[in-house]
């Protein structure tokens, strides 16, 4: 795992693309942090960076982008993949070394409460809690990258579809507002959902038992839970789908709040990612 | 050891490996034979554990490559069809990773990554960009990763393209001498190369095995007698006339030379039967002169394409010459 891991880091120093990220994610909350902060006089550091989360959508698809499609396409994957190596450790891997581009951007933000606490802040610890969120919302949005980059051979399409989805989490909370809130609306939507669930878990083990099993059980269950409180569907699906978006959950640590649930949740969205980039990287071998 | 049995590699409804049975002894150099998309690459994917197999095993000394990939892997260097080089490293960085990648002990690593480096002879171009380098050292960087930390078992896949001939030859060497202490399995559709490296030729077609010898077996055993080649100057029918007299002859062939009022004459005999001389005499007492009489040998060459042929009209039903050998196994035709 050290070995790609320390192959990974230095090919992101080799290339342009570390040092683009870096500029990136250092330049925009710099100005931010100006402007905000030193120039009007917020007190929260937080406000810079939640006024900056978009920055992931352009940032992390150019870092995650090459991480598995290129492997691949240059056929270096047989190296990594006959290796006495297990398949979980070069991903995880190349998973931390992102997130270690990541941490050195955090690292250098880390001074910005220090600076304003040379002003009279007095916030200077929610801002460290704040900056901490910013940078587990960055690796779950990396763990989204590596999984659509372990889906394609192109660069180009890993980069494009992770801005695909990185934007729909982020303009989740308006969108929603577009679907009715009653409950026969939520219940369809719940609906779709498992057998959308049903359908994909049918692909991956391409077993339809399984797939009509899991998707006439889910649809037994939601049935009956409807019918025993309907009035709890309403609303239920566009605020289930407003919980998904990663922006969001940010907006609680700018005002000061110590989220523990969407810690919980940008660190699930972490692990879930990395285990399905296993779980593709694995089918594929098989297929 | 390596032990493969009843590998199976199915894409969609075509059937890339069809059920392959062999072994491969240690310290001995085998080289797979057969044209292109015959099944060759598939099946050393799957022997390294690349490629997941549809049916079937695979056991490198003992260690099932899926129950135990860590294990066996270990004992594996395998060079790909496409050597695997990252084109941003040098040629050290690149065989610095290989070593840790192949978790060869700290202490050892500096040295081992020399050694192979020697072995493929690229010392001169170690710290030069990979991108930059010509497609022979490209080549020959892979080859170099492959038997970093000397694994028991040397998996190559077509290991002299790209080469130029003096660099083949000295590939070839290379080969030969990892094959004293080593199994080495390499493949290729250069017979050539197969017959002059390897101890052991199996010859794959449509994903099936259809022979599996040394070399030496194998031209013997498709020798079916003495083929000779004439040119005579006369015409066909006083040819015959010639000819017919003679019963040692098995099957006699006329057909018109390129030279003027001359015919070409193939004839073939028993293998014991050595016939040069009477045709002389009896040519010379018709008073026709020969031009040329000369022995065909068959090759190699003629082994394969005769083999890859036969295997392609098996398509058709045709039931396949019997044609296995020790410690193989001919699968039964499957209709398709």
């Amino acid at each position: 795992m050290a070995a790609v891991y320390k192959r990974e880091l230095h090919g992101y120093f080799t290339s342009m693309i570390g040092y683009v990220v870096l500029a990136f994610m250092l330049f925009f909350p710099s100005v931010y942090f100006i402007f905000l902060n030193l120039y009007s006089g917020y007190p929260l550091f937080g406000y810079a960076l939640s006024s900056i989360s978009f920055i992931f959508m352009i940032v992390i698809p150019i870092l995650t982008m090459r991480s598995l499609s290129e492997e691949r396409r240059n056929k270096t994957d047989q190296l990594l993949f006959t290796s006495p190596v297990s398949l979980w450790k070069i991903i995880a891997g190349k998973y931390l070394s992102m997130v270690t581009v990541m941490g050195a951007v955090c690292l250098v933000l880390c001074t910005c409460p220090l600076i304003i606490r040379m002003f009279g802040g007095i916030y200077t610890l929610s801002d460290y809690v704040c900056i901490l969120a910013f940078f587990l919302y960055g690796c779950a949005s990396i763990a989204i990258g590596l999984f659509i980059s372990s889906l394609t051979e192109s660069q180009i399409i890993a980069c494009v579809g992770t801005f695909g989805v990185l934007l729909i989490l982020y303009l989740m909370p308006g969108m929603t507002e577009i679907i009715p809130d009653t409950a026969g609306a939520s219940f369809l939507g719940f609906w779709l959902l498992i057998l959308l669930v049903a359908y994909c878990f049918y692909q991956i083990t391409k077993n339809w038992m399984a797939g009509v099993i899991g998707a006439a059980a889910g649809t037994v269950i939601l049935t009956a839970a409807y019918l025993l409180n309907a009035d709890a569907f309403a609303g239920a699906f566009p605020a289930f789908l407003n919980s998904l978006s990663l922006a969001s959950r940010f907006d609680s640590f700018v005002y000061q709040v110590l989220d523990v649930p969407a810690v919980i949740y940008y660190i699930s969205i972490s692990v879930l990612f990395v285990f399905l980039t296993v779980q593709s990287v694995e089918k594929r071998r098989w297929s | 050891m390596i032990e493969v049995k009843n590998l199976t590699k199915r894409y969609g409804s075509h059937l890339a490996v069809d059920h392959l049975n062999f072994q491969v002894e240690t310290g001995q150099i085998y080289g797979f034979l057969g044209p292109n998309g015959a099944g060759k690459t598939t099946t050393m994917n799957m022997m390294t554990g690349y490629l997941g197999a549809t049916e079937g095993e695979v056991t490198i000394n003992g260690h099932d490559i899926l129950d135990e990939p860590e294990e066996a892997r270990r004992q594996i260097g395998y060079l790909p069809e496409l050597p695997p080089l990252y084109q941003e490293m040098t040629v050290e960085e690149y065989m610095r990773f290989a070593a840790e990648l192949k978790q060869l002990p700290r202490g050892q690593r500096k040295q081992l990554m020399e050694e192979a480096m020697e072995i493929a002879d690229i010392m001169d171009v170690k710290d030069r960009l990979i991108r930059n380098l010509s497609k022979g050292y490209k080549q020959r960087t892979g080859l170099a990763q492959a038997v970093l930390g000397f694994p028991e078992v040397i998996i190559l896949d077509e290991p002299t393209v790209g080469l130029d001939p003096r660099q083949i030859i000295e590939i070839r060497d290379v080969i030969k001498g990892l094959g004293k202490k080593h199994t080495v399995i390499l493949s290729s559709h250069i017979l050539s190369e197969v017959s002059a490296v390897c101890d052991h030729i199996m010859i794959i077609s449509h994903g099936r095995l259809v022979a599996s010898d040394t070399p030496e077996n194998l031209t013997r055993m498709m020798e079916g007698g003495n083929e000779l080649l004439l040119t005579a100057k006369t015409g066909r029918e006083q040819a015959n006339r010639i000819l017919e007299p003679l019963t040692e002859l098995k099957s006699v062939e006329i057909s018109p030379s390129e030279e003027a009022s001359c015919v070409n004459i193939r004839l073939q005999t028993e293998k014991t039967v050595d016939i040069r001389e009477k045709l002389f005499f009896t040519f010379a007492a018709a008073g026709v002169p020969l031009l040329t009489m000369k022995a065909s040998d068959r090759t190699l060459e003629d082994i394969f394409i005769e083999l890859t042929e036969n295997d392609a009209k098996d398509e058709a039903g045709r039931e396949p010459e019997g044609l296995d050998s020790a410690g193989t196994e001919q699968p039964e035709k499957e209709a398709e």
